[in-house]
């Protein structure tokens, strides 16, 4: 499934600068490892070690967060859209 | 209605139906209007809230100067507070907030420390921090204070309660967590199936240059088990339905109203009936700079995307 990924300016350095790229998975966790092998070291920061998202990283798909969705083990569809931020907070 | 004083008139805010912006006929969409309180936004039930904690702990006492990291609305809730009771107050806020608030601040008599915009509220708190070492300063810290959440769970959310019953669905902004955490609480005692959905704002280029994931941060007083989803509303879609609620419903709210509304909307096409209480956290006047209404939608997603409306 080819699945476009907005990338937060933070993680452009292992992209090449592309704040847009493509990827593939039919799980987010799936599209993760694609994208890990495209632009090695990008998702140092997304994964953490337990193999968990990372505590300040959010993730949507379709601008959803997949915390409340399957997390790592949410279906992703052709065509779909993905988008990682960092957590930011406002008030 | 008759109060001691201004503090006494903070809360008990209306509860507006939104007949035309439902896009189901069995769902009904509600506005609370939380620019009906007195400096104009939903922070004056957490500013007095905080300050009248610290009074009573003791934390807070004449000589010390409050101190508090804000995008804008707190900063002013809290300088109207101590405008009334008497105390010294310094803001750090980004220096890409709208003029309003910082023009809103001067008048209140509040000391203004500029902190990057670039790293938008994260960079306010960073430098808050900072300066907060120095004993001379309280700082209430919205994103730590129970009291935040506390104002809502007692205030805000009961208000819901009282107000309608039959709520099915609640949508607010995720900006400290104060209001979804407290009026959460408050709706799943009442109902424990009443839905609270956050609305984020997706800001672009204008505040994520953070320099590592670590400068990240997640405020302590959000409960995020007491969220059922999460939803991410462009500049532009919080915009085109800002517009919308003036255009529709003529309710003059922030553009932070128009995310929550927009979200509110993606739920109500999933269901065939409910309602949807949504949490419209300011007016419209602190955005006027912005020129959010102008008849030309681009130059308005111009003046919005170059300015920290969250």
């Amino acid at each position: 499934m080819s699945v476009r990924v907005k990338l937060p300016t933070i993680l452009r350095k292992h992209s090449g600068g592309q704040a847009l790229v493509d990827a593939e998975g039919s799980t987010l966790r799936e599209l993760l490892t694609d994208l890990e092998g495209r632009y090695p070291g990008i998702t140092k920061n997304i994964v953490s070690e337990d193999g968990g998202l990372h505590r300040f990283i959010n993730v949507y798909v379709n601008d959803e967060d997949v915390r409340y969705l399957g997390s790592l083990e949410t279906a992703v569809r052709e065509g779909d859209t993905v988008s990682i931020l960092p957590a930011v907070a406002g008030g | 209605m008759r109060y001691r004083d201004i503090l006494d008139a903070i809360g008990d805010t209306p509860l507006v139906g939104m007949p035309r912006m439902s896009p189901k006929p069995g769902v009904r969409l509600w506005a609370k209007l939380e620019g009906q309180n007195p400096s104009g936004s939903v922070k004056d039930r957490i500013a007095k809230r905080m300050i009248e904690a610290a009074e009573d702990s003791g934390a807070l006492t004449p000589d010390r100067i409050i101190l508090e990291p804000t995008s804008g609305n707190t900063g002013i809730s809290l300088a109207m507070v101590a405008r009334r009771k008497g105390y010294r107050l310094t803001v750090v806020i980004p220096d890409n907030a709208s003029s309003e608030r910082i023009s809103l601040l001067e008048l209140f008599g509040a000391e203004i420390v500029y902190s990057p915009g670039e790293k938008g509220t994260n960079g306010s708190i960073e430098v808050a921090r900072a300066l907060a070492r120095d004993d001379r300063y309280y700082m209430p810290f919205q994103y730590g204070n129970p009291a935040n959440p506390l104002a809502h769970y007692e205030g805000t959310g009961a208000e819901i309660v009282r107000d309608l019953p039959e709520v099915t669905h609640f949508v607010a902004g995720l900006g400290t967590g104060g209001t979804l955490t407290g009026v959460g609480r408050r709706l799943h005692e009442h109902n424990p199936d009443v839905k609270v959905v956050a609305a984020e704002p997706e800001l672009g280029e204008l505040v994520y240059g953070l320099r590592s994931l670590d400068e990240g941060f997640i405020p302590p007083i959000f409960d995020e088990s007491v969220l059922d989803r999460k939803f991410l509303v462009s500049s532009s879609d919080s915009l085109r339905a800002t517009r919308e609620l003036t255009e529709k419903e003529g309710i003059f709210a922030g553009i932070s109203s128009g995310a929550v509304v927009h979200a509110a909307r993606r739920i109500a096409q999933e269901l065939d009936k409910g309602d949807i209480v949504c949490l419209l956290a300011d007016g419209g006047w602190k955005y006027l700079s912005t020129e959010a209404w102008a008849p030309e939608i681009e130059r308005a997603e111009k003046g919005v995307s170059e300015t920290l409306w969250w």
